[in-house]
């Protein structure tokens, strides 16, 4: 399993828009599982578009990604590299 | 006769009959059901329909409205599509045997609660969108189509508010006006109408909705944001003369092509339009503008995959220059940052993209992507005639080193035999503070200064364009951008340039007066405001 957390920069925060492509970014691994997790509230699964954008992560929040099977670190390299260009 | 008050966001006269928006009453009944497989089967058939539905919708908005604004519908497709909105629906029809339209609005409630009660406004409004997706969804079930039913009669369409799904959904031809008693300036029924050139008052209030029927006769005046119910013969025949005056207006326009830009006392200014791709030239021609002041060259790297290569720009420059047949066409470089995303270029996320790597900052720090756009430019330069004009300036190293790079491409396409056109002009967009501040020295070094209104005044006000909090504190007259623009025009007739305006305030009809006595040489504008702004020049005696 790999791991990493990512601090948004963007004032909006995850939104509708970067959460549907982060959804669609992370349903095109074949058998990678992510979660994500923001402090204090129970970990969604990182395919659940409701669920993430529940979530109300804002500019400032720290996110913790993990990444489960598969691929794991061209996933995770990927997550990384979307976070920093969108987020 | 009653009279009501909104905001006007478009100003023209529409008179007619009343439609009130009608939505399908989602009047859900629970029924118990024995075949949960058929159940869910309907849910699935559903889900379809309603993924056709807001995909045709996605697409007409894209047409309509652009791409920002119709970004939206393509959420409510991925919304659609949620693994646990679906699962919720499934596990209702499993465990407690019911039809599937109650499943559906049961969980768009759950869901719509768990939006509504989070302590963020954006992500508050967001329950709407559950709701308008999980409507459509019951209507597909019921076989009904989607949104609110409209006569076949032109008419003036009345609502509370519309849904961006209901405002793109509605039949252009068959809508005289809009009026809603809430929503801003900036909701997509008041984008959608100016977009359709139709008369809109958003804002008139609850009591407006009360006080209306299907049928009512009613006169909407777009310009005040009045609106008239059941209209007396007085204020009917003044509107009806004002809308007469509208139609007389845009008819002299068109009278005013193949007129010259000239003041009555015989000063000549050039009227140029800008554009944002190969596809706005049409509008350039109809509208009879002396050239194009801005092309926006950013479209070729927007809608490539990968980094547009020279031929692809060649072939796109080539094609506007041939289009305006010898008029003048001035390319921007690329003008692109963190605010406008290019995947490709692999931009990092910047806190402050305004102030960020945008622009010639991305050109001067990446030379190839920068020459292989100047050789493009260069070549294309043989086919009519040319102007290259660089963003984002702010000092006098920086277009030293532009005019290096345009020297090498010219001494490579020398040594390779390829035409150019040798006096192909230079400028810059004087678009920051520092630049005005030092047109003096940036002046002898190019031909042309284009003022860029939006960014000069964001950056000499500090005030973020994208922050609407900041509306009541952008003074779009403020002195210090005037008299930025004065120094800059008189620097750059001092030292043998000409300087345009290619930003907003070119278009502005109450600074036109102003912009000539500075001595600005050529306003480009939007194609639609061309032929009004020569009305406007052709009003204007500089002697008195």
């Amino acid at each position: 399993m790999k791991e990493f957390t990512y601090t948004i920069k963007d004032a909006l925060g995850i939104h509708a828009r970067p959460a549907g492509n982060l959804v669609k970014l992370i349903k095109s691994f074949s058998g990678t599982a992510v979660t994500i997790e923001k402090e204090g509230k129970p970990a969604v699964s990182g395919s659940a578009l409701m669920k993430l954008m529940g979530l109300g992560v804002k500019c400032g929040d720290t996110v913790k990604f993990k990444i489960d099977g598969g691929d794991e670190a061209a996933a995770a390299a990927a997550l990384e590299e979307f976070m920093n260009a969108n987020l | 006769m009653i009279v009501y008050k909104g905001k006007g966001v478009y100003g023209a006269v529409a008179i007619g009959r009343v439609s009130v928006f009608k939505r399908q009453a989602a009047a859900v009944r629970r029924t118990v059901i024995e075949d949960t497989a058929a159940e869910l089967a309907r849910i699935e058939t559903a889900k379809q329909k309603a993924v056709e539905q807001l995909t045709a919708i996605y697409e007409k908005a894209l047409k309509e409205v652009g791409e920002a604004n119709a970004e939206i519908f393509e959420i409510h497709i991925m919304m659609l599509d949620d693994e646990d909105y679906n699962d919720s629906i499934k596990s209702i029809i499993e465990t407690q045997k019911v039809n599937a339209e109650y499943a559906v609005a049961v969980t768009s409630d759950n869901f719509a609660d768990m939006f509504a009660a989070m302590d963020d406004a954006y992500m508050q409004a967001r329950s709407a969108d559950v709701k308008d997706i999980s409507n459509r969804l019951i209507a597909c079930l019921s076989g009904g189509g989607s949104g609110g039913g409209l006569s076949d009669d032109k008419a003036i369409i009345c609502a509370d508010d519309l849904a961006p799904s209901e405002t793109v959904s509605l039949d252009k031809d068959k809508v005289l006006a809009f009026v809603t008693a809430y929503g801003s300036s900036n909701s997509h029924t008041a984008i959608l109408a100016r977009n359709m050139n139709i008369a809109a008052v958003i804002g008139a209030g609850s009591e407006f909705l009360e006080g209306i029927r299907d049928g009512d006769m009613m006169i909407v005046d777009g310009h005040t944001g009045e609106i008239f119910v059941d209209p007396d013969e007085e204020t009917m025949a003044r509107l009806e003369a004002k809308q007469a005056e509208d139609i007389r207006k845009k008819q002299l326009l068109q009278e005013l092509k193949g007129k010259e830009n000239v003041t009555l006392d015989g000063r000549s200014v050039k009227i140029y339009a800008n554009i944002g791709g190969v596809g706005g030239i049409g509008a350039v021609l109809a509208n009879d503008a002396g050239g194009i002041g801005l092309f926006r060259s950013e479209f070729l790297y927007l809608e490539s995959e990968d980094y547009p290569t020279e031929e692809q720009q060649f072939a796109a420059y080539k094609k506007v220059l041939e289009s305006m047949a010898g008029k003048k066409v001035i390319i921007r470089t690329l003008d692109i940052g963190a605010d406008k995303q290019i995947g490709y270029f692999g931009l990092d996320k910047e806190e402050n993209p305004a102030l960020g790597f945008r622009a010639i900052r991305i050109c001067l720090t990446r030379p190839g992507i920068f020459k292989t756009q100047l050789r493009a430019l260069f070549r294309a330069s043989a086919f009519g005639n040319l102007g290259i004009m660089f963003p984002m300036i702010t000092s006098v190293p920086e277009v030293e080193k532009c005019l290096e790079m345009c020297a090498e491409v010219k001494r490579e396409l020398t040594g390779e035999g390829i035409a150019f056109n040798e006096n192909t002009e230079i400028g810059i967009m004087i678009e920051t503070p520092a630049a005005a501040v030092i047109s003096d020295k940036l002046a002898p070094m190019v031909d042309f200064f284009s003022v860029g209104t939006n960014d000069l005044t964001q950056y000499t006000l500090a005030c973020d364009r994208q922050n609407a909090k900041l509306e009541a504190f952008v003074d779009t007259h403020h002195e210090a951008v005037l008299r930025l623009i004065e120094m800059s025009a008189k620097n750059a007739h001092e030292n043998g340039a000409w300087i345009g305006i290619c930003g907003e305030l070119a278009a502005d009809l109450t600074l036109t007066e102003t912009f000539l006595r500075m001595g600005i040489d050529e306003l480009s504008v939007s194609a639609p405001f061309v032929l009004p702004l020569r009305e406007k020049v052709r009003s204007i005696d500089l002697s008195k």
